[in-house]
């Protein structure tokens, strides 16, 4: 009994040591080996190119996609050594990192992949349901430090702030605060879901935070009498709008322009849309929405790039003036927090 | 073939021991490496007392002495959490517990140690800054004060178990001395058992606040992270750790930001240093006033 047992695991036994040996020497023979992608970057964007990537990688087994956080800068700096395919950022490349980027030879190729309205935020017993942009200006560089001034009640503001090299600090400083310094005072804290926490604790608090963010134990405060909505930021009439973006090293080929083709058309979009984001666009006509960062043809060596002006820099610089770029509005689209 | 492994072992060891010795020696180099570009493009003085803390504007204001003065005002708020709490605690597990009471205690003092700094800032951010906020009506529980409070709780088990040790490193024959003089239990312990532990409590708590400059998910989450000097401890800070936590994700590697976060890195690997180079020289104190090799 003992001996035919032993005879049974040794069969086994051997049955495994062979398939070992067998499956690497299948997949090494395999022309189409296992792909592998690495996405790196903001926080802010993770949510998205997460899921994307777990949709991706359950239509195309033989991807896998590896994501990762870090921040906007990091994700840069990984696209510049080469630690990264897709750098993900809440933030435009700076010129800065385009000139490194440049001197190891990356070219950083950038595509927009969803747009992020910014919230402002107050605590839910505050009565104020509308700010102009330049009472938030006010109230950031500390002009005005009491909501009494503001028509509120005698209540102190808490200014609640994001860390300076946050891209979505950065994005309300230039939208909002036209470059101006916050005041030293205000509270900083590190992530969008620390705004929240702290807004819904504080009767005096006010904040901002990515639209995707929002939650039931804070108030939405209307910018400029336009309440922050699927609809309102893509069309440019809310003020606090900017876009996400993905780079890669040079015009994405491969397997990275593959995820980016699917993130960026109709399904890939619905997931941002589902995340909580804005889709920049709906059907397959373009992959994404190619264009030069800063308008300097010069970064791009390899002059293949044609220039297909930016919907999104029209919507910045006609803020406020209504829908300007064909294309964009999704007319079924319905916007779940307004609904 | 014997002696061969021997030796084999042997420098199998002494290279495992030196590990620690190239991790520091890396570490340094590396703080030094990426904080002289900033130390050579902009005036070390002007940066430590500079009031303004803006890296990201166009100009840039890398003034540090809010973050200096926040990472101080909450280690000492912490002292004052964690000196009484973390002495009285080792006093009474020296003198006055049971057996039972010890068995108990102590190892819920060490998982107290055990916990993760980010579930004592949760529970910070959570639970204590909004009931100090309505408690003294303060703008925002996200203050100094509260800060001060998580960090001395979270030093107190180091400063209450190096103190108990302190304490029974003392010599049975100094309490039997004081005991046989006529000394009560309480003059034994305050003239005899304590100044004999002295040193060794200093170096408890010394450790204690080193703990406390260096914790960084605390304050994080829990200091506010205002770059101000505080007017009162119920302001906003926003400490030197947490600053370099924040902002080094999201910072462009390279720049004189960068740069600069190092060189706060820089500055905390001195404090910590000197913090333990004081350690050193009050234990070291106290072995020759005891007269003991320990």
């Amino acid at each position: 009994m003992q001996v035919r047992n032993a005879g049974c695991f040794a069969r086994i036994f051997s049955c495994l040591l062979f398939l070992l040996v067998l499956v690497p020497v299948v997949s090494c023979s395999d022309p189409e080996a296992r792909n592998t992608l690495t996405i790196k970057g903001s926080t802010t964007v993770l949510p998205v190119v997460q899921i994307g990537a777990e949709v991706f990688m359950d239509r195309n087994p033989r991807t896998d996609i590896s994501v990762q956080g870090g921040g906007s800068g990091v994700g840069i700096a990984s696209l510049i050594d080469r630690t990264t395919r897709i750098a993900t950022s809440s933030r435009e490349i700076k010129a800065e990192e385009i000139e490194r980027a440049k001197a190891s030879g990356v070219h950083p190729y950038e595509i927009v992949v969803a747009m992020d309205g910014i919230a402002v935020i107050a605590n839910p017993s505050n009565p104020t349901d509308n700010l102009t942009m330049e009472q938030i200006r006010d109230i950031y560089t500390g002009k005005v430090s009491n909501w009494q001034e503001l028509g509120g009640p005698d209540r102190e503001i808490v200014v609640i702030s994001r860390d300076t090299s946050s891209g979505t600090f950065e994005a309300f400083e230039k939208l909002a605060l036209d470059g101006l310094r916050v005041r030293p005072d205000a509270l900083v804290t590190a992530s969008n879901q620390v705004v929240n926490t702290t807004v819904a604790q504080a009767p005096g608090a006010i904040g901002y935070l990515g639209y995707g963010y929002l939650s039931d134990r804070v108030k939405v405060v209307s910018v400029d009498g336009v309440r922050p909505s699927g609809e309102t930021i893509r069309s440019g009439r809310y003020p606090l709008a900017r876009p996400l973006y993905l780079y890669t090293d040079g015009k994405p080929a491969g397997e990275a322009k593959r995820y980016i083709d699917f993130l960026t058309q109709e399904e890939g979009q619905r997931l941002v849309q589902e995340q909580g984001f804005i889709p920049v666009r709906q059907g397959g006509r373009l992959s994404g929405q190619w264009y030069e960062p800063r308008g300097k043809s010069r970064i791009f060596s390899r002059g293949k790039l044609r220039g297909i002006r930016p919907a999104l820099r029209v919507l910045r610089s006609e803020r406020g003036g209504g829908l300007k770029t064909a294309g964009l509005p999704f007319p079924e689209q319905r916007d779940r927090r307004t609904a | 073939m014997r002696h061969f492994r021997e030796t084999l072992y042997r420098w199998i060891f002494t290279v495992l021991a030196f590990a620690s010795l190239l991790f520091l020696t890396g570490i340094v180099l590396t703080l030094f490496r990426e904080s002289l570009p900033f130390l050579v493009s902009h005036d070390f003085f002007d940066t430590v007392f500079g009031l303004y803390w803006y890296p990201t504007y166009d100009p840039a204001d890398f003034g540090m002495l809010p973050l200096i003065t926040a990472s101080f005002v909450v280690t000492l708020g912490a002292m004052v959490v964690c000196i009484p709490v973390g002495v009285g605690t080792a006093l009474f597990l020296h003198e006055l517990a049971s057996a039972s009471q010890r068995a108990v205690l102590k190892p819920l003092i060490e998982i107290l140690a055990g916990i993760p700094s980010i579930i004592y800032g949760f529970f910070g951010m959570i639970i204590v800054a909004p009931f100090i906020q309505n408690l003294l009506g303060v703008p925002t529980g996200l203050n100094a004060f509260t800060a001060s409070l998580i960090l001395g709780i979270m030093a107190t088990p180091t400063v209450a178990s190096l103190a108990e040790d302190a304490l029974s490193f003392v010599p049975r024959s100094f309490r039997e001395a004081s005991l046989a003089l006529g000394a009560n239990r309480w003059q034994t312990l305050t003239r005899v058992v304590v100044p004999a532990a002295g040193s060794g409590i200093s170096t408890a708590i010394i450790l204690g606040i080193g703990r406390a400059v260096g914790e960084t998910m605390v304050v994080l989450m829990v200091a506010g992270g205002a770059a101000v000097i505080p007017d009162s401890i119920f302001d906003p800070v926003r400490p030197m750790t947490a600053t370099i936590a924040a902002e080094m994700g999201e910072t462009v590697m390279g720049s004189a930001h960068y740069s600069a976060i190092f060189t706060i890195g820089l500055i905390l690997f001195f404090i910590t240093l000197a913090i333990n180079i004081v350690a050193e020289i009050i234990s070291r104190r106290f072995r020759l006033k005891l007269g003991l090799g320990r």
